[in-house]
C-alpha cells in the first residue's frame, strides 16, 4: 500500500462483492441470461472496464495470477492499468503467460493459446444486449429473451446479405447459449466465437454501465447464428503474421511508416512473442 | 346471441372504460371467414378502440373475444399465453396501419420487412426467403429490383403496399387495417382498394376495417357497424345500410358523403 492509504483487498467492499458474487451464480446457472447486478462506482471511466474489473475484484482470491489483456496485447494502457490497479489493491501476482494464469481480464479478444479447466475469463461488456440496437426498448428485449422470439436477430443478419453478399457482421457476433438465450459475445472479433462452444474455462461477462451479468459455464454449447444458404464463417487471413509466422492467429494491421506501409501482426502479444521465443531456441527465426 | 359455430371471431360486450370516460361500450360482433366488416363512425366514436381490442393489443374493461385458431379450436383471446399471442399475431393475423412507419421498420430493406415474419417462425434459408419476399412484392405491384431498397424511399401508396405484403406473407385467415387509405391522393387509393379486394377475393381473407371514408366502405365491405360514442347504432350489410339507413345519425353520415 502507497501513502498509508489502505484499501480492502481487490478494492472493493465485501458486501459489493457479496452481492456480484450471487450474481454470477446466478448467471452460471442459466447460460447466456443477463443478470442485472448493483454495479458500483470504480476508480476509473465507464468505458473502460468497469464491469469486468468488479467481477474480478469478487472472484479474486490472494493465490489467483492475473493476466489482463486489451484487445489480445497485453502491453496497452488499459490492460496494465487494470494489472496494476489489482496488484497494488490485492497484491495478487500478475503475468502475461496465458497458462500460467487463473483468471484472465480481456477487452475484445479470447487468447490463441487453448484454455483448461479451472481458468476464468473475464470479459469487459459495453453492451451486453444483441437486440439494442434492432428493438432499443428494454421492456421489450427483455420479453423477447422470455418468449425466446429471436427471428429480428436473422432479420439483421438477413439485411447484411442483402447489402454486402455475405454475413459482414466481423465483430459482436450474436450467438445462441445451449440453443435457449440469444447473446452478445462483447464485442470480440467472430473469430474468436468458436473458441467459447464448449470452452473448458469458464467465461464471465461483466457490463459497468449497463448493470448486467452473464456467463457461459465449462462446456457449454455456443452457436453463431447463421442461415443454412450462408454459414456461420471465421475470419481468415491471407498472410500468416509477419513476426511469428503463425497462420491460426488473429492478425492487427500496423501502419509501419508515412508511406502507407503495413504488416500484419498477431494481435495476442503472448501468443506472438512465445511463438518467437521457440523459435529462437529452436535456432532459427523463419 | 348465437354461438357462432362457423364464426371465426366471435366478440361479446367488450366494453373499454378509459377512467371515468367510454372508449366502447358493449360491442358484440362476430365475423366469419371471408367475411369483410367495416366499422365506420366519426372521429372519437370508439372505432380505432374497438380494432385495438379486437387486435388484442388493448384489455378490454369487461367482455370477450373467442377465436377459431387453425386448428379449428375455439379460444378466448385473453387466456392466451404471452407466447400463443404472439405467434397468432405474426402469423394468422396481419395489423395494417394508416401510418406505414408504425408498420415497417423503416431501418430495414423491403424484403427484410417482408421476410420477417418469415424468419420469426423459423426459416433460416436466405434464398428462400428472399424468393418469397420478391414473389409477394411483385403480388402487391412493388418493381422486384426495389428489394433492397428502404422503406423510406418508397412513395405513401408503396409503402401501404409494403405493408400488405409484410402481412400476408404468412397467409394470415384475419387483417385489421386501420385507415389503410387515410392521406393517399384519389387515384392511389383506387389502386389500393382494388389490390386489397383482389386479395380479399383469392385468399378467402376476413378483414375488420375502421375507415370514415364510406366510399371505401362501399367498395370493401360486405357488412357495416356504425358507430357514436362509443356504442355500435346500426349495423347490416353495406348496401342495405348505405342505401336505407335507419338511424338519424347515420342518415347524416350517409348524406354528407355522396362519393359512394
Amino acid at each position: 500500500m502507497t501513502g498509508g492509504i489502505s484499501y480492502n483487498f481487490a478494492y472493493l467492499d465485501e458486501q459489493s462483492k457479496r452481492s456480484i458474487r450471487r450474481a454470477i451464480l446466478k448467471a452460471v446457472a442459466i447460460p447466456g441470461y443477463q443478470v442485472p447486478f448493483p454495479s458500483r462506482e470504480m476508480p476509473m471511466p465507464y468505458g473502460w472496464g468497469t464491469g469486468g474489473v468488479q467481477v474480478t475484484a469478487s472472484i479474486l482470491g490472494p493465490h489467483d495470477v492475473l493476466k489482463v489483456i486489451d484487445q489480445g496485447a497485453d502491453d496497452t494502457t488499459n490492460a496494465v492499468s487494470i494489472r496494476q490497479f489489482f496488484a497494488r489493491t490485492a497484491g495478487v501476482r500478475t503475468t502475461t503467460d496465458t497458462g500460467a494464469a487463473s483468471i484472465i481480464q480481456t477487452r475484445h479478444r479470447l487468447p490463441e493459446a487453448p484454455l483448461a479447466e479451472g481458468q476464468i475469463v473475464v470479459y469487459q461488456v459495453p453492451i451486453p444486449e444483441p437486440l439494442r440496437f434492432l428493438e432499443p426498448r428494454e421492456s421489450e428485449t427483455r420479453q423477447m429473451h422470455a418468449l425466446e422470439d429471436y427471428g429480428l436477430m436473422h432479420v439483421k443478419l438477413y439485411e447484411d446479405i442483402a447489402r454486402h453478399g455475405h454475413i459482414a457482421t466481423a465483430y459482436a457476433y450474436p450467438v445462441m447459449v445451449e440453443d435457449r438465450y440469444l447473446m452478445d459475445p462483447s464485442p470480440t472479433p467472430k473469430f474468436d466465437n468458436p473458441k467459447m462452444h464448449m470452452s473448458p474455462a469458464l467465461q464471465l461477462f461483466g457490463a459497468g454501465r449497463e448493470q448486467r451479468i452473464y456467463a457461459l459455464p465449462p462446456y457449454t454449447r455456443v452457436v453463431s447464428l447463421d442461415f443454412d444458404d450462408h454459414p456461420f464463417a471465421r475470419t481468415r487471413f491471407e498472410k500468416p503474421c509477419a513476426l511469428c509466422g503463425a497462420r491460426d492467429s488473429y492478425l492487427d494491421e500496423v501502419i509501419i511508416d508515412d508511406a502507407g506501409g503495413r504488416m500484419f501482426v498477431c494481435s495476442d502479444t503472448d501468443y506472438c512473442e512465445g511463438r518467437r521465443a521457440q523459435a529462437a531456441a529452436a535456432g532459427g527465426a523463419p | 346471441m348465437s354461438g357462432g359455430e362457423g364464426a371465426l371471431l366471435t366478440a361479446a360486450g367488450l366494453t373499454k372504460l378509459y377512467g371515468a370516460r367510454i372508449g366502447c361500450m358493449d360491442v358484440s360482433l362476430e365475423l366469419h371467414a371471408g367475411e369483410v366488416l367495416a366499422v365506420v363512425g366519426e372521429s372519437g366514436s370508439g372505432k380505432s378502440t374497438l380494432l385495438a381490442l379486437l387486435a388484442t393489443q388493448l384489455r378490454p374493461t369487461r367482455g370477450r373475444i373467442r377465436y377459431r385458431m387453425r386448428d379449428g379450436v375455439v379460444r378466448d383471446l385473453f387466456a392466451l399465453a404471452e407466447a400463443e399471442r404472439r405467434f397468432l399475431l405474426r402469423t394468422d393475423w396481419g395489423f395494417v396501419h394508416q401510418d406505414a412507419r408504425l408498420g415497417l421498420r423503416m431501418g430495414v430493406s423491403a424484403g427484410g420487412n417482408v421476410g420477417e415474419r418469415l424468419m420469426a417462425v423459423g426459416w433460416r434459408n436466405y434464398g428462400r426467403i428472399r424468393g418469397e419476399a420478391l414473389d409477394w412484392l411483385t403480388r402487391v405491384e412493388i418493381d422486384g429490383e426495389r428489394i433492397d431498397d428502404l422503406p423510406t424511399t418508397f412513395s405513401g401508396g408503396m409503402r401501404q403496399r409494403l405493408q400488405i405484403a409484410k402481412n400476408m406473407v404468412t397467409a394470415p385467415r384475419l387483417v385489421f387495417m386501420d385507415e389503410p387509405t387515410g392521406g393517399l391522393d384519389v387515384s392511389v387509393q383506387a389502386r389500393l382498394l382494388d389490390l386489397m379486394r383482389g386479395l380479399v377475393a383469392d385468399h378467402a381473407l376476413a378483414v375488420v376495417i375502421v375507415t370514415h371514408d364510406l366510399a371505401v366502405a362501399r367498395l370493401l365491405s360486405h357488412r357495416l357497424l356504425v358507430m357514436r360514442h362509443g356504442r355500435v347504432i346500426e349495423t347490416g350489410l353495406t348496401d342495405q345500410v348505405l342505401d336505407d339507413p335507419r338511424e338519424p345519425y347515420t342518415q347524416l353520415l350517409v348524406s354528407a358523403d355522396l362519393r359512394g
